[in-house]
Formats: C-alpha cells, structure tokens, sequence
C-alpha cells in the first residue's frame, strides 16, 4: 500500500455537478473533505461538451440549493464559475486521482454480505461474494496513494471505462484502448475496431499522412450505405464522411459487416459476411463505448436494485447506499440533470453533517402534482397513499417514490368519467390509488363492462406493445389514479422486479382477453394463462415453420410478425402482424402442419400458449371459436388470392413481396406511421420538404433524396414514429414524448445533448437552431422579399439573426436543439409534406395498412 | 392556443402535443385532446387518377356541355361573345383561368385545413383542359390580328405547355429514379457532387507523379466545373467538349505507344478518370431530367401572366368599346 493520508471526515469522488456542490457544501459547513478527481480538470462530463455548448437548467420550476452558481448558459461561462468558486470557498480539490477502490477498514458488519453477480455474454453467471466492513474507508488511488475517510459521496457520473476486447487474445499487450499521438506510430499494420467519433478520429489521424506508412483499417458491423448516419449511426455525420472519404482515396481500408473473432501476436482473425479472414495486425485500437462504472461500484460494497442494465444503486432518503457510510448521488443515482445533481450535493453534505429537518428541493414540484387532489394531505402523505394503495410500487422506498413520482402524474376522477378512449394512442400504464374504473368491452354496447379494483393496474398493454389503447375506461367511482409516463414505468419494473412480473402477468391475461373479445372472463382464461409462456424472437427468427407440426397459439405482445408462405421454390410475403395479433391458430383448428412460416420483422416479443391448453377454452366457448374461424377464413381468402395471382400475375407477386421484405428491412416493423414516396410520380420539386419548414419553424424534418429505394418505392429519411421509439431511451430532461395523434415529438425542454440523435437508428434527428423568421409568402411572391418557400439557405438565416447584445436572448438565438418530425401533430388536415406533394407520390401510411393484399390487387389491375 | 385550453372536456388538464408542449418535466401521456381531422391515406394514388378520375369526369361534362350547347342552342356565331352563351362561356372562362392560376399560390401556402396539392393539380390539368374547349367555342371562330386572339392564342399555349408537362410528370420520374438506384440504397444529387469532388481530389494526388504533359491533361478535367455548360448541353444531356472524357482518351491514346510497366500511376489515374466519367454521366443525366420536369413550367407561368394581362385587356376593349 502507498502512502496513506490523514482521515477526512468526508471523501467525494468526482467532481461533477454533484460532487462539485457536495465539496463546496462540506467546504461551507466546515467539514474536513477532500475531492477527488480523476482528470486534472473539474467537472470532465461537462468539460467535454462540444465548444461554445448552451447549457440549460432544466427543470426550470426546481430551485437551485447549492454554493455554486448555476444558471442556462455557455459551457466555457459555466465552468469558468464553477473554477472560480471552489477556490474562493477554499475546497481541497486533489486532482489526477482515479479511485479503484473504496474498502471499510472497520469490523465486518454482521450478515452484510454483498452478492456480485457477473453475467457473461453466453447468459451464464458467476456470483462472488464480498463481506462488508464499517467506516472509516481506505480509498485506493490508480497512482498507488490510499486516502482515509469516515464518509464518502460517491458521485462519479456514469460514463465509466472503456469498454474492453472480450475476444480470445483480446489481453495481448497490443491490444490498447487510446490514442495519444498518432504521428508517434510508424509502418504499422493498426486496426481500429469501434466507428464512433474516437474511433474515427484515431483512425484518420494514423492515415493522414502517407509517409508515416501505416495500414489502417476499420471494422464496422454495419453494412455499407450510400447513407453513412445508417452505417456509421453512433458517429458524427461529418467524421463518418470523412472517414469514408479515405477509404475511397485508399488511405486507408473500411471493412464492413466485419466483426473480431481472434487476436493473435501480430494478426487479427475477422469473421466477415463472406467467411473468416487473417489479417497483419501490430495494433489494436478500440474505441467500443464505455462500460458502466456498475462493476466498480458494486465492489464497493453496494447494492443495485436489480440485475437490469437500467437499474440504480438502492438508497435511503438520505442517499446512503447498503454500504453504510457511502452515499450515491448524481447521475450514478438517477437523476442525469446538472440541476438535480448539484441540489443533492448540498443535501447530502448537509445529511452527513446531521441535519435531519432538511426538505428536499424537489418539494415543490411534488406539492405541485398532488395539489388538484381532493383531501388535504401532505406531499408525505400523498407519496404514501400511492405507495401504499398501488400494488406495483409496495416495493419502492421513499426516495424512489419521490424520483417516480417527478416522472409521474396523479388525478382524480369524477364518476363516469373517461380515463383514456379505445384507439388512443399512448404507453403509459395506470394504477388505481383510490375508487376503482370499469372497463368498456365491447365498443358497441357502454353497458358491458369489467371492473378493475383499487390496487390494480391498467394501460399495461400499450406500455408492452406501443400500439393504441384497446379500450375505454371510465372511473366507476370517484377514483385517484396515477398515470406512469413509458419511461417511469420501465424504470419501475427494472427497480422493483416484483413489480416486473405483476405487470406481466396482467398483462398476458388482459391481452388475451381483450384479443378475443367480449364473453370472456379471466376464469374462461385461466388455463391458458398457466401455460403462457413469453418468449423472446431476434429478428428474422422464425416462431412457426412452415410443414412443420405444432399447434401452439402465438400472440405477439411486442414488435411485429411477417407471415410467408414458399411458392414456386421461392418465399413469398403473404401478410404483415403487428402487436397485438395472434397466429398459430389454423393448425390448431383445422389439424395438420404449419402452413406459413411466421418470422419476427423486428426484435420481438411473443407469448406463446400451449396449443392443448387453448383447444380446451375453444372447445368450451363455442362463440370463442366461430370467431376465430371468422378470422382464419379472412386469413385464408388472403392466402388464396396471393396464390392465385402467382399463377397469372408471378411478376406482381413476387414486386409485392419483394417490396415488403425491403420495407420490413427499412424498419418499417417497428413504425407507426411512416413516409412512402412512389417514385414512378415523384417529380422532385421538393416541395414536400418545402412545406415541412414552412410549417415547422422554417426547418424540413424530412430528406426527401435521402433513404432508400426499392423498384421505385422510396423511403426517404424521416421519423416512423416507432412503437417503442430508440430516440426516447436516454432523453436526460425526457423532452421526448408521444402525443394523441401517436407521434412522437420533442418538446422544448431540449438540452440539445444529441443522445437521440445518436439512439436513433434511422438518422432522422438534425440539431439545429431556429432561423429567423421570413417575410410572408406575398411579399416574396410579389416583391421577391425574403429567400421564398422552403428551409432558408444557411447565410440567409445567418444574417438575418438578430442579435440584441443581451447575452442571455442572444445565447438562446443561437441554442441548437433537436428536432425531428411531429407528424404535423395539431394541424387541421395532417401531414403537410403529404398534403403538399402536387402529385400524390407522398404518403404517409401505418405499415398494417401498406403491407396489405388489398395493394397487390391494387397494382395488378 | 389559447382556444385548445378552453375547449370543452380539456379543463381536466392540459393537453400536451407537439403544437401546446411548454416546460414539463412530466411524460405522462395527454389523455385527451380536440380531435384534428387527420386525412388516412393507405396507397398511393397519383394525381391524374385521383379520386377515380373525379375531376376528369368535371371536366369532360363541361366540354361536352359547351359543345353541346354551342351546337344546339342556336346562337349566331357572328358577334357571338356577346351573346348570352358566349358571355357565359367568356365568364367560365375566365374564372376559371383565374383560378388555374391560383395554383401557384395553393402550392406555396402551407396552410391547415384538409386540402391537397394532388387533388388541386387534378382539377387544375383536367379543368385546364376543358379550358381548351370552353375558351375556343367563346371565341366563336373569329380570329383576327386583335387582342382578343392574342389572349386565345396565349390560352392555347398554356394549355400546350401544361399538356407537355403532364407528359413528362407521367413519364420522366421512373428514369429519375432508376439513375440514383445504387445498390447501397439511393445516391442523392449531393451525394453525387460529393462524389464527383472526392475523386478530384484523389485525381488530383494520383496525378503528382506524372509528368507534366500528362498531368496537365488531368488539371483540364479538374479545372472543368460539372455544373457549367450551356442550357442545351443541360437539355439535351450531351456534352461534347467534356474535359474529362477528352483527358481519358488522350492519355490512353498517348499509353498505347509507350511501353508498359508495373505500378504506372498512369493506371490509377486511369481508373480514376473512368470512375468519373461515370459519375458525371450519372449527374449529367440527373441534371437533364430534372430540367426537362422543370423547363416547361419556364413557359407555362411566365405565358400565363401574359395571358392575364391580354385577357385582362380582353375584357376592358370589350366593355368599352364593344
Ligand atoms: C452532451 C451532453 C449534454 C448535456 N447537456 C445538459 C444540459 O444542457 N443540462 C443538463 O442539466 N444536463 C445536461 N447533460 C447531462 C449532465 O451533463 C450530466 O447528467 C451531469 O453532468 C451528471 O453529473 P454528475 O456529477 O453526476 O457526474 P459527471 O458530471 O459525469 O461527473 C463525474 C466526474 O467524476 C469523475 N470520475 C469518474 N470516475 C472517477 C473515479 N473512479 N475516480 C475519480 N473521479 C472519477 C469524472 O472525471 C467526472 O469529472 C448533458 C450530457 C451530455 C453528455
Ligand atoms: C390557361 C390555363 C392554365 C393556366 C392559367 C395555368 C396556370 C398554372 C400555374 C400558375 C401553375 C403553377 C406553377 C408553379 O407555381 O409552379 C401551373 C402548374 C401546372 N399546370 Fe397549369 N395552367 C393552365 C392550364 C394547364 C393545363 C391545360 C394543364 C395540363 C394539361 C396544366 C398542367 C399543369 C401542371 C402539371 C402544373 C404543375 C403542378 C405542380 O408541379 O405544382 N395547366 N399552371
Ligand atoms: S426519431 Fe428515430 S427512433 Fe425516434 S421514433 Fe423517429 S424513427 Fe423512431
Ligand atoms: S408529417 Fe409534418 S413534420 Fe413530419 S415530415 Fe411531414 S410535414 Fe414534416
Ligand atoms: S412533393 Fe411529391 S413530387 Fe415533389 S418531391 Fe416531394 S414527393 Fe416528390
């Protein structure tokens, strides 16, 4: 061990917003603290946003508690402060000190024993177990050097480690996984495994010049694009073009759909589409992202709430993690916003120094959400109620109940009052604090209803599927319910696993009540359920086989299904199923084998319900079972037609179904609504994209050229609308919503981070900021004033900002944020770009009602 | 805004949609919203069959009512403007050619409301066409050397160039789209520029080690900009003096009577400048099919303010000195 320091009586790790405002706090109290920081900079998340970056303070409704200043403004300004500051309120800040570990050097605390599970990519799992010991903590230094504390605050953010080469030989000493000087490397054979933006930058730095003689080549497992924000999605847009760009000088060798199996001393093996491949190698260099710093933390002693790759540190409402004497704030905690982390800062440090009367600042945004509810009940009190009442969240402790409910909503119903509609698009999921709510079943007839009690849940199927709501509920009584936003609820289920398995097993059972319709009831059900099964589908697998034997009903409760069928020696695409369907059943029914192969468009989820099982409940519901014949036959009048023009029209067939399968592969399986342009009319005069900026800011939120095409079927770069959108996972401010026309839109309380633009796999988010306003459409039309219909061209826009000199209004000029396509959401008559195209080329479709027979007739008359 | 909060059923709390989104750190799904008239389509339809030839049908029942009319209602064909069927027919006419030249407004105007540029180009090329019919049975076959012929004239060659534009909206976009298919998905224009400036860079460095003859040949073909070139050569797609493809053939002219070695960065060059002969051909022919679907509207807007303005004269010499 090196050199060991005094004892602090509070050490923080990290010196984020977080732990920059826990340090300043200890710093203000008086504590004994220390700071450590890995970097010689405070603040590194921040430190590397792009130059010049606005920063907002989001949420605007929460206060700041902290010592240092926080307010919307420029990167530079921010930290310029923040330095400032902490050597005014004299914070012992030790930087270039990466802490590996953090040990108690107390007596082992009885029964506490950390259980670390380790899971390797083939699903198997090692567990380890480490003993707890008490405070005081030894906390090792990468440099050696070991600093004593009583307490320590974990807030070291959550960008973590580099990712390592897991391949055999993946530990060879010229495997590395940075770049500090390229123009050091000489006449070396480098690969660069990894296309984000670090990957790419190394990669060209050692190309660069042709007379350091290196060989460079990049692996990507995307295939080649004519699009690179579709081959090199994590990368920025300029860098990728740049990089292909060299590949096409020969500067160096992109190699695509290619992935690492092997490193051996001075070679590489690769698994590419065509077959392995041995190649020269003196160099690796991967850049693969960063693993989450979980490992580490967890080796500290510290409990997660669940195995889910979403799940948080478990805490106390002071922050105090399993390990007493460690508290986790900050991202690392859940809370991804500056705003939230510099107010936990004060507050932790105000805990640690014993002050137990201390409010959270989040007080008011919670008193906020409970004050239109009847009873007069503290925020408390009320956090109570809905912990207490609702089944699902009896796991939850209370600070996890105050983080819910910032993403959450609470209302109260009046009796007969309607809680969603049949056909509303939303995926959120709803429990019953208080009263209960009936359940319209059949549309027709408001008399027939289900009741859900209070304690249960109910929206659970649009949460899993994304589609649209299946159902009116109206509240049976005067009735509390709280809605959990997408986002909440799957944080939910990955905190509290419980909640996990309540949810699914409503949910398996709703689904299949409200699949076969009215007349039943869960006892009808019951032994179906027992033997469900859900069951993960990559995309392509296939869930029945063709000529096989089977009988077991699917229904797909996530993603999407195609149905083929091989005629003439070839498949051929006969139907699409979206979420929410059912299949399997004809075999079931008529006997016999499999008579279409059904493979997954997209990942997928499927329960899968013993044929047996379900034979059972046909056989006692004969009208369960005249309904299903009912759907059958419609499935096999399809069948028939499709087989029957193959015959006459084999071209028409095989367009159709080749065009299908392009689709699907565009990602059409996962869309809700979706952008299609025939180019047999397009005339491309643009004036779709025209009309998209003219009724959205002046900025086109569609690439008409862009995108793909398949025997002139186009699909140009715009929003699907995805059932569970990729763009929404990692929003810090949840700025991304769907709305009641099933959009999904991006409100003002953008950050501009680009994590969508990054998540989205369809490359259709710009960032950008908004261009003046331009002069009426009469005046260009008439006096030519202004740069007429259309996004204005860049200088235009440019010179016609008008700037006030008042940093504040100016900065937000300039803030870039992201935007995307709202399908026109709000605007009487839909989709301009549609509404807009002189001659019908542009369309905007669900994929249920494209990929449909009724096209193929369509375009064979 | 302000009237979205205050319709009926909303007071339950605001709905959040792209258009009403303040500040919210919620999530939670709006639950209920006025309902926007959405239009669903499900295929694609073009716009000379729209609606199953509705306005085809509009059209064609009122060139046959016109005619039908002129030849059976037994008006006198001399003076016969000013008859009660040439007045009316003067008056169709002319709101009607107002209102084909509203087009040009509908198109640009992106208002709300449950319009369609389709359905309006619809209307526009078959009314336009019934214009043909209507606006010549007005004229009552007295043509002279007048305004008033003027005006039918211009007429006729608005509709011309309006028929020649339908051709080529029905024909053209299918050869559009074949030239960007590309087997990686659909090259764009920018893209092709991209291209075409990325292999002049990479001509540009093959060429350093030729000798200056040789070099000079390729500087010809990275002087020559892909976008200059006269309107006819844009038109027509051909471009006989290409600095590119006269580089291509005189180095490989001057190759055959050398001899021939291994790694000649002739060879690359060579390759280079056929990759960009391509290129350019795949621009070039980009290039003349867009100006064939644009070129005519050239004639058909700028004949249609001349139109207004003889018709305009039209009406004022007939009021005033008829
Ligand atoms: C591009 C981008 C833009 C964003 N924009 C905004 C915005 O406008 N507004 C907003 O509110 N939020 C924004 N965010 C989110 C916000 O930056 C983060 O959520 C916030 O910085 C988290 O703070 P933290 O203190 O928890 O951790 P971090 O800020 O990540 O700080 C962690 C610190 O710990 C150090 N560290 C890590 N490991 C160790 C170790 N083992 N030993 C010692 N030190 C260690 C790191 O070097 C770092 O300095 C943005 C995020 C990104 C990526
Ligand atoms: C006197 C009669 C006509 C007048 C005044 C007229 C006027 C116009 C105008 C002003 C435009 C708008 C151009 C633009 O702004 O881009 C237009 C477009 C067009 N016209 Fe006509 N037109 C007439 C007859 C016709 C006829 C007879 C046809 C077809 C047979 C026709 C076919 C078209 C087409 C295809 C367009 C292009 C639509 C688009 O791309 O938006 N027009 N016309
Ligand atoms: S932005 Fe991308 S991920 Fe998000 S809904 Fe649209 S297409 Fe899907
Ligand atoms: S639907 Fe509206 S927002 Fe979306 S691309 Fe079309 S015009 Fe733009
Ligand atoms: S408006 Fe229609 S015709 Fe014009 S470019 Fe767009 S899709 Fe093509």
């Amino acid at each position: 061990m090196g050199p060991v320091s005094e004892m602090f009586r509070v050490a923080i790790v990290g010196s984020g917003p977080a732990g920059l405002s826990a340090a300043g706090r200890a710093a203000q109290l008086g504590l004994s603290h220390v700071l450590l920081e890995k970097t010689d900079h405070l603040s590194d998340t921040i430190y590397k946003y792009q130059k010049g970056k606005h920063v907002m303070a989001t949420p605007s409704q929460l206060v700041l508690r902290s010592d240092q200043e926080f307010a919307a403004g420029k990167r530079e300004d921010i930290l310029g402060k923040w330095n400032e500051r902490t050597r005014e309120i004299g914070v012992n800040v030790k930087y270039n000190a990466d802490v590996k570990s953090i040990r108690g050097t107390g007596p082992a605390i009885e029964g506490s024993v950390q259980k670390i599970v380790t899971r390797a990519r083939d699903g198997t799992s090692t567990t380890k177990e480490v003993q707890r010991h008490a405070p005081p903590y030894a906390i090792e230094l990468t440099n050696g050097e070991t600093v004593m504390a009583e307490a320590v605050i974990l807030a070291i953010g959550t960008q973590g480690n580099p990712n390592l080469m897991r391949c055999p030989g993946g530990d060879l000493p010229h495997v590395t996984y940075q770049l500090d000087d390229p123009t050091a490397i000489l006449d070396e054979h480098i690969v660069v495994i990894g296309t984000g933006d670090a990957g790419i930058e190394n990669a060209r730095g050692l190309a660069e010049d042709a007379a350091q003689g290196n060989i460079v080549t990049v692996l990507n497992r995307a295939p080649r694009s004519t699009n690179v924000r579709e081959s090199f999605a994590t990368a920025k847009e300029p860098n990728a073009k740049a990089l292909v760009e060299d590949h096409e000088a020969k500067k160096l060798t992109i190699r695509y759909e290619t992935e690492t199996k092997e490193v051996e001393p001075g070679w590489i093996v690769l698994t590419t589409r065509d077959g392995e491949e041995r190649i020269r190698c003196d160099r690796i260099i991967a850049r693969i992202g960063s693993a989450p710093p979980r490992g580490f933390v967890e080796s500290c002693g510290i409990e997660f709430a669940s195995a889910d790759r979403l799940a948080f540190p478990v805490l106390s409402p002071t922050f105090e993690s399993t390990a007493p004497g460690i508290f986790v704030i900050g991202a690392l905690a859940g809370y991804p916003l500056i705003k939230h982390c510099m107010n936990q800062g004060y507050d932790v440090a105000e805990f640690i120094d014993g002050n137990t009367t201390l409010k959270p600042a989040d007080e008011p945004l919670l008193a906020a959400k409970f004050a239109g509810l009847p009873g007069k009940r503290s925020v408390d009190q009320w956090l109570e109620f809905v912990r207490s009442n609702v089944s699902i969240l009896e796991g939850m402790s209370p600070l996890q109940m105050r983080e819910f409910m910032l993403d959450s909503d609470v209302r109260a119903y009046a009796k007969g009052e309607t809680v969603f509609e049949r056909n509303d698009p939303g995926s959120s999921l709803f429990g019953i604090a208080g009263g209960s709510v009936h359940v319209l079943v059949d549309a027709a007839d408001p008399s027939k209803v289900v009741r859900i009690e209070q304690g249960s849940i109910f929206g659970e199927v649009g949460l899993i599927s994304g589609r649209r709501r299946g159902a009116t509920i109206v509240a049976a009584e005067p009735a509390i319910c709280v809605e959990i936003s997408r986002n909440a609820a799957l944080k939910l289920q990955s905190q509290v696993p419980s909640a996990k398995k309540a949810i699914e097993r409503i949910g398996v059972e709703r689904q299949l009540l409200q699949m076969f319709g009215a007349g039943l009831t869960s006892e009808d059900i019951a032994g179906a359920v027992e033997t469900a099964k859900i069951q993960q589908v990559k995309a392509g697998e296939a869930i029945i086989t063709e000529g096989e034997d089977g009988n077991d009903i699917f229904v797909i409760r996530v993603g999407s299904m195609i149905v083929e069928k091989e005629i003439g020696g070839k498949p051929v695409f006969l139907s699409y199923l979206p979420a929410g369907s059912y299949v399997g059943e004809m075999a079931l029914i008529d006997g016999g084998q499999r008579t279409a192969t059904v493979r997954a468009a997209i990942k997928s989820e499927v329960i899968r319900i013993d044929g047996a099982a379900f034979g059972q409940v046909l056989a006692a519901k004969p009208a369960l079972l005249e309904r299903a014949r009912r759907d059958m036959d419609v499935r096999r009048k399809t069948n028939a037609l499709i087989e029957s023009k193959k015959d006459g029209f084999s071209g028409v067939v095989d367009l159709f179904s080749e065009q299908a399968k392009f689709l699907v592969g565009q990602g059409l399986g996962e869309a809700t609504d979706v952008l299609l342009i025939d180019e047999r009319l397009c005339v491309g005069c643009d004036n779709c994209e025209k009309a998209c900026a003219d009724s959205h800011d002046g900025l086109s939120r569609l690439d008409r050229e862009a995108g793909k095409t398949f025997a002139h079927l186009h699909v140009p770069t715009s929003c699907r609308h995805c059932e569970h959108p990729h763009c929404m996972a990692d929003c810090p401010p949840n700025a991304i919503h769907r709305g009641p026309d099933g959009e999904v839109f991006i409100d003002d309380t953008c950050i501009g981070c680009g994590n969508c633009q990054r998540n989205c796999p369809y490359g259709v988010i710009r960032m950008e900021k908004v261009p003046p306003k331009k002069p009426p459409l009469l005046s260009w039309l008439l006096f030519g004033a202004g740069p007429g219909p259309g996004e204005p061209p860049y200088k235009w826009s440019k010179k016609h900002t008008r700037y006030t000199g008042d940093p504040a209004i100016d900065q937000a000029l300039d803030r870039k944020k992201a935007i995307k396509c709202d399908m026109c959401a709000g605007i009487d008559g839909g989709p301009s770009c549609v509404r807009a195209c002189p001659t019908g080329a542009a369309i905007r479709v669900a994929p249920d009602e494209f990929l449909t027979v009724a096209r193929l007739e369509h375009e064979s008359t | 805004m302000a009237t979205l909060l205050s319709e009926p059923g909303l007071e339950t709390g605001p709905a959040e949609t792209a258009a009403t989104a303040a500040a919210t750190t919620t999530t939670a799904a709006p639950r209920r919203t006025r309902k926007i008239s959405r239009e669903r389509v499900s295929a694609h339809d073009g716009f000379l069959t729209h609606a199953s030839g509705r306005w085809a049908k509009v059209g064609g029942t009122l060139a046959l009512l016109s005619l039908g009319l002129y030849l059976f209602a037994g008006v006198s064909a001399a003076h016969f403007g000013g008859s009660w069927l040439g007045y009316s027919l003067g008056t169709i006419g002319a709101l009607l050619i107002v209102w084909l030249t509203m087009l040009g407004m509908r198109k640009r105007a992106i208002t709300p409301g449950r319009w369609s540029l389709k359905a309006w180009t619809s209307a526009h090329v078959y009314l336009g066409l019934a214009l043909l019919v209507v606006g010549t049975l007005h004229s009552g076959f007295n043509f002279a050397w007048n305004v008033h012929t003027l005006a039918w004239a211009l007429m006729l060659l608005v509709i011309a160039s309006g028929m020649f534009g339908v051709w080529a909206y029905a024909v053209l976009p299918r050869a559009l789209s074949d030239n960007r298919f590309d087997a990686g998905g659909a090259i764009t224009e920018k893209q092709m520029i991209e291209a075409l400036r990325s292999l002049d860079r990479q001509l540009h460095e093959a060429a350093q080690p030729l000798a200056p003859d040789d070099a000079a040949l390729v500087e010809t073909s990275l002087d020559e900009d892909p976008f200059a070139g006269s309107l006819v050569a844009r038109v027509s797609g051909s471009y006989p003096n290409c600095a590119t493809r006269r580089a291509a053939r005189q180095l490989r002219e001057a190759r055959a009577f050398r001899p021939r070695t291994a790694g000649d960065p002739l060879d690359k060059v060579d390759s280079l400048l056929a990759r960009k002969e391509a290129m350019l051909g795949r621009m070039r022919r980009h290039l003349k099919l867009k100006a064939w679907l644009q070129l005519w509207l050239y004639v058909h807007v700028p004949m249609t303010f001349a139109l207004l303005a003889a018709l305009s004269a039209h009406i004022v010499s007939v009021f005033f000195y008829w």
